[in-house]
């Protein structure tokens, strides 16, 4: 044995990748309460303050503190950088100082110009000039593209393709690094390449993996490189927690440092630290107080952790969000909740480092995890606002018992899969042109099949719903096609490497397609059916809004004559995605995940048949209307919780806000109350939900007065923000949202 | 049968234990001069249901309800549909649903005993210890309120005193103190709540053009509450109460 891992337990994990069976010989489990946990250290305090004083810097110059556009970032692209010289624990930055900004310009080098140019500062020439003979995957797409995908994209029926920057959604495995150090790493790909290059039939797919394995190898050796500039040699296993820590991060850092993909996962890190801590307290290395410390050192990196962007992308992901995720929890395939002081530690720090939209902590719920885990997380929510929740007891059985979160809600097997990202196509929308005979209702602009437009008089259901299907039908082959270019062109332009590389050398693909506007859909089909709904002409005969008379039950009320259209419309969304073939063979997903795009897929959508005015934000996720669910919160949860998650396996997102005083009235009532708000909600089966506990006079207060709340951080879709770092409209569309409580 | 209710609360945390689905039945003999539901007093308006209805309704939150939650009735008065209540009651109970009322004691008929005796709790709302601040504050006469007391002793029912502070009219120790007297003989209590008046019900009743008779009366302070929370004796038990 390695003398690394002195004091584990031994198993299949020493001579082949098995993190998973490391953790379950090795972990111990945590039943008690939150009283073992440490405050911050002066240190933690003093660097804090410095991250707080730069925060505040960049938000008044306008989000964006620093841009060095000089360079393209790689791996070891800059130099050293720290937060405080001498005082980091953690150690290691995207660029040399914090908060500073690099260039990625492989997965769009026409959205680099334009970031730069935004920021005011000069694009080296040496970098333009070097794209005049590369092409980017922006490049790349484009080249590919029809008429017709230009079409969607641009009349707002597909919104938020990851077609002009990275895709993200990768989550290597870091934990591998420190476990194994990167020299077997290295070591095993070498493994991977020769039994591939030598197989029988070199084709397409085997020669294109070899040369991916190659390039993944060269991602590693540059990674121990990164290592060594900041002193650490990482060839070898971790042999503390400290150690384990920073191998893990100096893996994450690589990709964060090469990659602008949206969402940027950690993965699931805690309960496999907690090995390394545990026997780190038993031999006396550590104190809690120093683990802590580092768990502290290590949240306050992935803090300052950025990208550039541009106003347009801003404009659909409020917040400056990376989603830097962690799943934190859940139950192992052995039936054993995964929970460990770690798992507490890592939630510890929203109370030494204050409430942060990032990491976008996730606790992963079952009913089996320790009653004083629950608690503790309720109290987390109640005082932070900052995490989120979502049901390992429904992923489980699908995604085994070590799987992570990518983005917001979306499941992948750590290690063994990885997913191809895009966008959502708009279900509000399509009902529309359907209506139309494929007129879109804002520009005239003629798609899809052609048809007539439904006849004046009261709209025919039948009619109605025969239409949607021959649209949707439409739109989801198109749909798959514009991935399939994406995806090809981003493997061909820019691949993931120092992603990949933790990655086992033959994974499984996710296709993960999504949805946006689930409740304007559900609704106005539901108005349609049980109400009598009338089109209104413009002068062209183009339906441009709707007269409903009658009233009609509405998707969020825990009726199932509407909530039952939200769940159709998912089925039938993803069964027609599955009709068409996907590049690599991934498997179609679906999620009804909005970020804060709900309010830009709200302007691209006119007036909709179940009264809602054109150019009105949708609800986020799979969220009912603003107001619409009357009935309570409960009501509300249930009718998100009918949407069935192996309809919908990338995710179905709920954002709840509710108000302290209707939890109860004191904080252990409302806390107790939550975890049985919680226990309730994903007994139904449901999958996901962010939990605000505030006041809307909060918010509104935060909304005229923002220097006041300089921390004020709250869930949105899926992630945490600073609200502060919202746009006005985003701002007000949190704010008009359901508020749930009581007179 | 077929009842009427006023409106449903799906997630109702504050009247009884653990989180319940209120129905807030419609029809109420009392005009308190601060009740939030003004457009509950009439039995003329709201909207018929059957208890299957109602019970199907509050399966919904079965998973929700963990050992403590279930169903409060609430109002409106709920004592005036006794009949229907009865049978809704049984109704749950057959589906193991724990259900609560939550009753001002304004109202009483030949029904008001099978009500209590099915319910699993009582929400009992002590609108004032004095029968001439009872009627002032009610428009209603106390004496139906003693029977209800009556009733919840002959059936050792449990029961959570609830009792509205107003400034000016029982914001004082003296009336904590007539409080605990009042109820010192009511040994299945299990918990005394003290509400806070406040004035957020002004809204509806403009909305709805009505008077609202305490406009003049500012909010009951936080602070004060905390102190006369204090003074607050729950009753000692004689017997042995669940819930």
């Amino acid at each position: 044995m390695k003398k690394e891992w002195e004091g584990f337990n031994t198993g299949k994990w020493e001579n082949e990748i098995g993190i998973d069976n490391f953790i379950a010989l090795n972990y111990k489990q945590y039943e008690g309460d939150a009283e073992f946990l440490a405050g911050p250290t002066e240190r933690t305090k003093e660097c804090n303050e410095v991250v707080k004083d730069l925060l505040i810097q960049e938000r008044k110059n306008g989000g964006t503190l620093k841009v060095d556009a000089s360079k393209i970032m790689r791996i070891n692209s800059f130099e050293p950088g720290y937060i405080v010289s001498g005082k980091d624990i953690i150690v290691g930055l995207q660029t040399d100082e914090p908060l500073k900004r690099g260039l990625c310009p492989f997965g769009g080098i026409k959205m680099v110009r334009q970031e730069v140019e935004e920021f005011g500062v000069e694009l080296n020439p040496d970098v333009d000039k070097a794209f005049e003979h590369l092409t980017s995957h922006n490049d790349g797409v484009f080249k590919a593209y029809s008429r017709a995908m230009k079409d969607v994209r641009h009349f707002g029926f597909i919104t938020g393709l990851p077609d002009a920057y990275g895709r993200g959604r990768i989550i290597g495995d870091y934990r591998r690094t420190a476990l194994y150090g990167i020299d077997q790493l290295i070591e095993w790909k070498k493994q991977d390449h020769e039994e591939i290059s030598s197989r029988s039939i070199m084709n397409e797919e085997n020669i294109r993996l070899a040369e991916e394995i190659t390039n993944q190898i060269v991602a590693l050796k540059e990674i121990k490189k990164m290592a060594q500039s900041y002193g650490y040699d990482i060839s070898k296993p971790a042999k503390d927690f400290k150690e384990a820590v920073q191998w893990v991060y100096f893996s994450y850092l690589a990709g964060i440092k090469e990659e602008n993909g949206a969402a940027m996962s950690l993965g699931r890190t805690s309960t496999f630290l907690d090995v390394y801590a545990e026997r780190d307290l038993a031999n006396g290395n550590y104190s809690e107080e120093d683990l802590q410390e580092i768990m502290d050192d290590f949240i306050l990196k992935l803090r300052v952790a950025r990208h550039l962007r541009t106003s347009q992308y801003n404009e659909l992901f409020g917040g400056d969000p990376m989603w830097i995720t962690e799943g934190i929890g859940g139950i192992g395939s052995d039936g054993r909740h995964r929970v460990t002081k770690n798992s507490y530690r890592v939630l510890n720090t929203l109370y030494n480092l204050g409430a942060a939209p990032e990491p976008n902590l996730t606790v992963l719920w079952s009913k089996d995890l320790p009653e004083n885990f629950k608690k503790f997380c309720s109290k987390v929510s109640i005082d932070t606002d900052s995490i989120q929740y979502e049901n390992d007891d429904l992923m489980r059985p699908t995604c085994g018992g070590d799987y992570s979160i990518a983005c917001c809600v979306s499941a992948i097997e750590m290690g063994e899969q990885m997913q191809f990202f895009g966008a959502r196509c708009n279900l509000a929308k399509i009902l529309t042109l359907a209506l139309n005979g494929g007129i879109d209702e804002k520009s005239g602009a003629h798609l899809g099949p052609q048809m007539e437009s439904v006849p004046d008089g009261k709209i025919d259901f039948e009619e109605a719903w025969r239409r949607y299907n021959i649209y949707l039908a439409w739109l989801c082959e198109l749909y798959v096609n514009i991935m399939n270019i994406i995806h090809f062109m981003h493997d061909k332009y820019d691949y993931e490497r120092s992603q990949m590389a933790f990655l086992n050398s033959e994974i499984g693909r996710l296709m993960a397609f999504g949805v946006a506007g689930l409740s304007v859909a559900a609704d106005s089909l539901s108005a349609i059916k049980h109400a009598d709904v009338y089109p209104i002409r413009n002068e062209d005969g183009l339906i441009v809004d709707y007269r409903i008379e009658g009233d009609f039950p509405k998707y969020g009320n825990d009726d199932d004559r509407a909530d039952q259209f939200a769940v159709d419309i998912t089925k039938r969304t993803i069964e027609e995605l599955r009709k068409h073939p996907t590049y690599r063979n991934a498997k179609h997903t679906l999620s009804v995940l909005t970020i804060t795009s709900n309010v830009m897929y709200g302007k691209k959508t006119g007036n909709t048949p179940d009264g809602r005015r054109s150019g009105e934000a949708f609800a986020p996720g799979a969220n009912p209307m603003h107001e619409r669910d009357s009935n309570g919160a409960v009501a509300s949860l249930n009718s998100v919780s009918k949407v069935v998650w192996e309809n919908c396996q990338d995710g179905v997102s709920n954002t709840f806000s509710i108000t302290p005083d209707t939890l109860g009235k004191s904080e252990e009532e409302q806390t107790d109350t939550l975890v049985k708000l919680l226990s309730g909600y994903f007994g139904q089966g449901a999958h996901h939900l962010n939990v605000n506990v505030l006041n809307k006079e909060l918010l509104e207060d935060a909304y005229e007065n923002p220097d006041k709340y300089p921390s004020l951080t709250i869930r949105v879709s899926g992630y945490a923000v600073r609200f502060n770092s919202l746009s006005k409209e985003h701002q007000k569309e949190v704010i008009a949202r359901t508020f749930h409580g009581r007179v | 049968m077929k009842g009427k209710i006023h409106s449903i609360e799906t997630f109702g945390s504050v009247d009884g234990p653990g989180i319940r689905t209120v129905f807030f039945m419609q029809g109420c003999p009392a005009r308190c001069l601060y009740c939030h539901n003004p457009d509950s007093w009439s039995l003329s308006q709201g909207i018929a249901v059957t208890s299957e209805e109602l019970v199907n309704r509050a399966k919904r939150g079965k998973s929700y309800y963990g050992d403590d939650g279930g169903v409060t009735f609430s109002g409106g008065e709920p004592l005036l549909q006794g009949e229907f209540l009865i049978a809704t009651m049984k109704k749950l109970k057959m589906e193991g649903i724990k259900s609560a009322i939550d009753t001002s004691g304004t109202y009483y008929d030949e029904n008001t005993f099978d009500v209590i005796k099915e319910s699993d709790l009582v929400l009992l709302d002590i609108k004032h210890t004095e029968a001439d601040k009872f009627a002032e504050i009610t428009a209603c006469a106390q004496e139906n309120l003693f029977k209800v007391i009556d009733d919840i002793k002959e059936l050792k029912k449990p029961v959570w005193i609830r009792q509205v502070i107003i400034p000016g009219i029982n914001d004082s120790e003296e009336y904590i103190e007539k409080l605990n007297d009042f109820i010192a003989d009511l040994n299945t209590v299990n918990k005394v709540e003290l509400l806070g008046y406040h004035k957020m019900a002004i809204d509806k009743y403009n909305k709805l053009d009505m008077e609202y008779r305490l406009k003049d009366t500012p909010a009951m302070e936080k602070d004060r509450m905390e102190e006369l929370r204090t003074l607050i004796k729950v009753p000692k038990r004689k017997v042995k109460v669940a819930v």
